[in-house]
């Protein structure tokens, strides 16, 4: 990609619109945050209010980091995500049944297959990242694993590994991958289909929540995920798919092409967190991890986006590139 | 001179735990109690030579500074770099496991460094936990212990998960994420045999597994 004067110009503009409304945003939320401290809590502990107030607070942290790797270019993104995956992995593993025996395969996903993934995504060789991790690691994993002798539980062991290497690096590398893609007359620009995916599915993430606070009565999958209902889903789906309608002035998409895009992306979000919740149920846990205050883990805050992202990058791809 | 002979301890200190929490992001829970700075003895499961790390990374760095490990010293000072770390970075209490007779034994080397107003970590398995066993039988060190100083509370532990970092035989950990769980202080009854007490002890540190716990 190439950043000339002429090209950069729209973009620092765009950002600068975004960032000026994501911050305006946040302004707002901690406004009532404080307001629903003060007025409703009475500055008592309050369960709900105080988990809201701590999202929030997380938020700002989440929101401050996404907004410096972006000032420091594709280096800086490409970091980002690493660090995003190497946490998600890590809290992945550690819930996951695996036996001494696995070392060597544990090693290999975390210090070979995650760099190597992010670093062919930064020197943009698509032909290897798109099947490196599902074709090769995947190859790999299952027979490193043999050596260790150990064939206990050995296809859950292995299956288990190849799930969480898909999900937390081959998946959320989608991610930074958005910034190999040449589309024409969008030079220069790329930077922003990341943060729009991530408004989008983030946005119905939050929209969702507060729908469902509102409206939400019958559950949609009681035994998958007792906080989601109908009424959060359809709110919350609905809103997103509309904001991701509107921010179609930064992506190369026209407005109801940026509807249907951003209702993809919502209902793949949707059901990557009833998967994720699945797996959570299954392990008998609530939360991923502790990472992040009001959050739970690096997990938890990513299951929708690692859902939606290679299928928003090979919509883009297939549809907008040449 | 003093604070700068012990700058290389404190500097290779500060790196060891920013690569222990870059590696498993860990963090204390505390159940039954919260860092004080009371005179304590910390006594959990022992799977990892990565224990004493975690217990040193949680603990808040007042109380740290007053918080010696008790280790053996057949192990600590076999090499110069553990000489370095066990005395320069952990100022750990170095002990001799099978003291000659009229040697001073383990317990009246921990009970002086409680009369100094030190805080000590041990591990009443006594060696490295490497069974299928969540927790091996107590040595009674700690009742002894617990008996001549009975002004020093007894905080139980559960370090978490730092035996799949590192299981045995191998040297490249592995990123896991690990927490240590702090319980409810105890102390020896007065009329509690050693028995009694011990079961009590190890039943305190099991209680404080998470339920989701994997084994190595």
């Amino acid at each position: 990609m190439s950043y000339s004067p002429s090209q950069t110009a729209p973009f620092e503009a765009q950002t600068q619109w975004l960032f000026v409304a994501v911050l305006g945003v946040l302004i707002v939320a901690s406004v009532i945050g404080g307001l629903l401290k003060w007025r409703v809590a009475h500055g008592q502990p309050h369960g709900v209010i105080d988990n809201l107030n701590s999202r929030i607070k997380a938020w700002w942290v989440m929101v401050l980091l996404v907004s410096l790797s972006f000032a420091f270019g594709k280096t800086g993104v490409i970091l980002l995500f690493l660090f995003m995956s190497f946490a998600a992995l890590r809290e992945y593993v550690t819930l996951t049944y695996t036996r001494t025996a696995d070392h060597l395969v544990l090693a290999l996903m975390f210090y070979v297959a995650l760099p190597l993934q992010y670093y062919l995504i930064w020197i943009e060789w698509y032909g290897l990242y798109s099947i490196f991790i599902p074709v090769h690691v995947f190859l790999i994993m299952p027979i490193l694993a043999s050596f260790g002798g150990d064939t206990n539980r050995f296809l859950e062991r292995t299956a288990k590994m190849q799930w969480g290497l898909m999900i937390c690096v081959f998946c959320l590398s989608h991610l930074p991958a958005l910034l190999t893609l040449d589309i024409p007359g969008y030079e220069g620009r790329n930077l922003l289909l990341i943060a729009y995916l991530i408004m989008v599915v983030q946005g119905s993430d939050v929209l969702q929540y507060v729908w469902g606070k509102l409206i939400g009565k019958r559950k949609v999958a009681p035994t998958l995920s007792p906080s989601k209902t109908v009424g959060g889903l359809v709110g919350g789906i609905a809103s997103a798919t509309a904001l991701g309608s509107a921010l179609y002035w930064c992506t190369p998409f026209n407005p109801w092409q940026a509807a249907l895009v951003s209702l993809g992306i919502c209902l793949m979000g949707f059901l990557g967190g009833l998967v994720m919740s699945a797996i959570k149920r299954d392990r008998g846990v609530k939360d991923w991890g502790a990472m992040i205050e009001g959050h739970g883990g690096m997990l938890d805050r990513l299951d929708s986006v690692v859902f939606a992202a290679p299928m928003f990058f090979h919509v883009v791809r297939y549809w907008w590139t040449p | 001179m003093t604070t700068l002979k012990r700058l290389p301890g404190v500097v290779v200190g500060e790196l060891i735990m920013f690569f222990a929490r870059a590696l498993t992001g860990v963090r204390p829970i505390w159940r039954g109690t919260l860092p004080r700075q009371t005179q304590r003895i910390y006594f959990g499961n022992h799977g990892s030579h990565g224990d004493f790390v975690l217990i040193w990374t949680t603990l808040p760095g007042p109380i740290r500074d007053i918080t010696r490990p008790v280790a053996g010293q057949d192990y600590w000072l076999a090499s110069a770099l553990r000489r370095f770390i066990g005395r320069s970075v952990f100022n750990a209490l170095l002990i001799d496991r099978q003291p000659k007779p009229g040697e001073p034994t383990p317990v009246d080397l921990m009970a002086e460094s409680l009369s100094h107003g030190e805080s000590l970590i041990i591990f009443p398995e006594g060696t490295r936990n490497t069974t299928d066993a969540p927790l091996l039988p107590f040595k009674s060190g700690l009742f002894h212990l617990g008996r001549r100083s009975p002004g020093v509370e007894l905080v139980p532990l559960w370090i978490d998960n730092i035996r799949r970092v590192i299981p045995k035989g191998q040297w490249l950990p592995v990123p896991m994420v690990c927490s240590v769980t702090y319980g409810e202080p105890l102390s020896v009854g007065a009329d509690e045999d050693k028995d009694t007490f011990l079961r009590r002890a190890e039943a305190a540190v099991l209680a404080l597994r998470p339920a989701e716990s994997i084994d190595a």
